[in-house]
């Protein structure tokens, strides 16, 4: 039987496909893009842990052909901490949906972020918590639709990149399920800066955000994200009025700063001679 | 070992196909066709071998066999 291209019979649980998710929602996409990234920085497999939450999203990690820990919804990030502080030698990659990641999981998040911790997290999101059928959630535009919105949602938006900047991330970047090739690079680059990294991926959700708000099928949310990503560079050429319809990606922060690894070890090796 | 575009060979899994048309979209050269619901290759002739096929579909049913991953 073919099992796929190299990349996904390297990196997949091959039995395992096709994947649960509906006909072109983007997770699928975004999904491959990781292992893409991962295997093009040649990464030992053993040293690789991804860790999720709960959520279409947070599924992905069954499917992926590394060590991986499916937990428990919003707390992806509390889990892949304890990882991290345990096994520092590991290259720790949290998936997670905008749901998972910033209503129940935004403490978290806003957590991890201020410490710097070697974390690589990548968002997949949808805009609406898909799994559970339609809520609207943090990332849900004001004015748009969900189960729990039937009127239009109230609520302005999180800008991920913008709350894991000032959060204290110390590398953040956007990307979609449409640019493919400059998700990769970004989630390599995320990867490898020593701190906490996010990756704000969007995807598309046909079923239910794109029903609820007659965005069309799914060729037709791929095109709206072709049509409307302007890229970091090239913000400056364009008017503030046409900017207002747009939304932004590329890569928005690459710093340095000390890690959280590193400075717990270096508070152990301060402490040690008390445990003679 | 380089692998030119022209070594690759553009395969397709029906099982796993799910219909989106995403890669049928975005083909630059208008390659590929859904049929009752699953992806067929229309034009082979046409193909430039440029992945973007591979790179965008959700249910990785269509890639190039052959390409700089393997
Ligand atoms: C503690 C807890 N609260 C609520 C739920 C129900 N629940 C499961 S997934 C989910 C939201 C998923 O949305 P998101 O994280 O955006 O992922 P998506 O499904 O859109 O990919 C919710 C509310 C749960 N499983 N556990
Ligand atoms: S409900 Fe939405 S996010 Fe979940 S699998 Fe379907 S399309 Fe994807
Ligand atoms: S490789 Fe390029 S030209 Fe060939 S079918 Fe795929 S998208 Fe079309
Ligand atoms: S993108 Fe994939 S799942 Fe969608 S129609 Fe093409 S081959 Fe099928």
């Amino acid at each position: 039987m073919n099992t796929g291209s190299q990349l996904i019979k390297n990196n997949f649980r091959v039995e395992k496909l096709p994947h649960i998710w509906c006909p072109g929602c983007g997770h699928g996409i975004l999904m491959r893009a990781v292992t893409e990234a991962i295997e093009n920085l040649n990464l030992d497999k053993k040293k690789v842990c991804i860790v999720s939450g709960i959520g279409c999203s947070s599924r992905a990690p069954g499917y992926m052909d590394f060590n991986t820990l499916h937990t428990t919804h919003g707390r992806a990030l509390a889990f892949a901490t304890g990882i991290k502080l345990a096994k520092p030698e590991l290259k720790v990659i949290v998936i997670t949906g905008d749901g998972d990641c910033t209503a129940i999981g935004g403490n978290h998040l806003i957590h991890a972020a201020r410490r710097n911790i070697d974390i690589t997290t990548i968002v997949f999101n949808n805009n609406i918590y898909g799994m559970t059928g339609g809520q609207y959630s943090p990332t849900t535009p004001k004015n748009e639709f969900g189960t729990t919105a039937p009127f239009g949602n109230i609520d302005k938006a999180f800008d991920v990149c913008k709350l894991a900047d000032g959060a204290g991330a110390t590398y953040v970047a956007r990307g979609t399920a449409y640019h493919v090739k400059q998700l990769i690079k970004l989630v390599e680059k995320g990867i490898n800066n020593k701190g906490f990294s996010l990756i704000d991926a969007i995807s598309i959700c046909p079923t239910y955000y794109g029903r609820k708000n007659k965005k069309g099928l799914a060729v037709d949310m791929m095109n709206y994200l072709k049509d409307n990503a302007v890229d970091v560079k090239a913000v400056k050429k364009f008017q503030k009025e046409i900017l207002e319809d747009k939304f932004v990606i590329g890569e928005f922060k690459n710093t340095t700063e000390p890690e959280y690894t590193d400075e717990y070890n270096k508070i152990l090796e301060k402490v040690k001679h008390l445990h003679k | 070992m380089v692998i030119s575009n022209t070594d690759k060979e553009l395969k397709i899994i029906e099982k796993w196909c799910k219909g989106c048309g995403i890669c049928v979209e975005f083909c630059p050269k208008d390659v590929l066709e859904v049929l009752d619901e699953t992806i067929f290759i229309r034009d082979l002739e046409n193909c430039i071998k440029c992945g973007f096929c591979e790179l965008r579909c959700p249910d990785y049913a269509i890639y190039l066999e052959g390409d700089s991953n393997e």
